[in-house]
């Protein structure tokens, strides 16, 4: 019997449901067994912190890329944007924000997506949400983010995220741009293209799930195991407490000054989160990890260099600017909230 | 046949690009790959999404990386298209 993806698929699922449950205990016997390494030190600290996160989180990253890729062949940048064409201000930049979760999208498209958009005639604040929602609310973001922290926290970030997306897009809308796009993208005419819409089997949906975990998973281990690795240094070698000054409540420049360094730094969200996770161990206060943690995710230096080929200066730091207030606000809240 | 890749550049782009070169060696057709990374150029073609693959200007993929095989099966398709 040959196997389709299918079957292969739940055949994986129950070794992956396997793998995750003994792996705690797998963990414990390496460390404390088999290396016998001492409880209570700085290095076994770091190393069984390594050691667990990193197979840990491969392993929800796997199973969240697949899921996420079985959903994702349901949507695409075209349909997206016949949902957005002709919608009103607000409720576009409410879809637009929704619609940016699930559409599969790389900021490496952002330019031929921007123009399609413009010439679709949907309004610069609408696509301008769709571009702050696709990076920031990332699947791979809020799975890790429920994994590591539970299901508030994962909630709050996306809730915060669709936010950011709706009301950055409103305010650049309100504030007439038109005249900082370059003015060749309004006069582009392309060919009608016959969309030919397939629709595809399960089986296909399922394929098309395991390419994404083979494309995305070999992508961005690298960044995984870097950023587990730098995790595993705070999480041994700085002391407890160490954070609450630099990144506490109480430090009221903590949240701008995370947002700026967080903008040029390009990371993915799997390398970002074992990071974010060690920092508030050492008690970094929520609202300014979690606006740390969306200023590298959600702006990126190199997406803004690749819309700059569309977009006039002053509209780049419009963008940049906007959004970024937008996150410094959530941090302000949730710290003082929380 | 005139083949074109489009896209500014990325690995996807490249990955592309040798697969339709290895496509048209393989299935025996007289074809020229041109790479087009002009993104007035590309936009013009209206796809939303890059790399994309052009055949005889017409879009035939956007988006993805097809399989050298999936190449293949392309050009053939457009072949047929062609003389009927």
């Amino acid at each position: 019997m040959k196997l389709n993806s299918l079957r292969l698929s739940v055949l994986l699922l129950a070794v992956w449901l396997i793998a995750y449950a003994v792996l705690p205990l797998a963990v414990n016997v390496l460390v404390y067994k088999l290396l016998s390494l001492e409880e209570g030190t700085r290095l076994t600290s770091s190393l069984y912190f390594f050691l667990y996160e990193a197979p840990k989180v491969l392993l929800l990253m796997v199973i969240v890329v697949f899921g996420v890729g079985i959903v994702r062949s349901y949507f695409s940048p075209e349909k997206t944007r016949k949902v957005l064409e002709n919608k009103p201000l607000l409720l576009g930049n409410v879809l637009a924000s929704a619609l940016g979760i699930v559409t599969p999208f790389c900021s490496c498209s952002a330019v031929p997506l921007f123009i399609g958009f413009v010439e679709a005639g949907i309004p610069l604040g609408v696509t301008f949400s769709f571009l702050t929602a696709a990076p920031m609310i990332n699947e791979i973001a809020v799975v890790l983010l429920f994994g590591l922290f539970g299901w508030r926290v994962a909630l709050l970030y996306v809730s915060m995220g669709l936010a950011i997306a709706i009301l950055a897009g409103y305010v650049i809308n309100k504030l007439n741009v038109e005249r900082y796009v370059e003015d060749w993208v309004y006069a582009i005419r392309s060919k009608p293209q016959n969309s030919r819409e397939e629709v595809l089997t399960l089986n296909a949906r399922v394929e098309f799930g395991f390419t994404q975990v083979r494309e995305i998973v070999s992508k961005v281990w690298v960044y995984l195991l870097v950023g587990i690795a730098v995790g595993a240094g705070i999480h041994g070698y700085v002391p407890e407490n160490f954070m609450a000054g630099l990144m506490g409540k109480s430090a009221w420049w903590a949240v701008p000054v995370s947002v700026l360094i967080g903008v040029p730094l390009y990371s993915n969200a799997a390398g970002i989160i074992p990071v974010v996770h060690a920092l508030l161990e050492k008690g970094a206060s929520l609202g300014t990890t979690l606006a740390f943690m969306m200023s590298v995710i959600g702006l990126s230096l190199p997406e803004t260099i690749i819309l700059r080929k569309v977009l006039k200066l002053p509209l780049i730091f419009i963008f940049v600017g906007v959004v970024g207030t937008g996150i410094m606000l959530v941090g302000y809240l949730f710290n003082a909230i929380m | 046949m005139v083949i074109k890749v489009l896209g500014s550049g990325c690995t996807n782009c490249k990955t592309l690009e040798k697969r339709a070169l290895e496509a048209v060696v393989s299935v025996h057709v007289t074809a020229t790959v041109e790479k087009v990374t002009d993104i007035r150029a590309i936009a013009a073609y209206g796809i939303l999404r890059t790399p994309g693959l052009v055949i005889d200007e017409e879009v035939v993929s956007s988006g993805s990386v097809p399989t050298v095989d999936a190449i293949k099966g392309l050009i053939v398709s457009h072949a047929a298209k062609g003389t009927s």
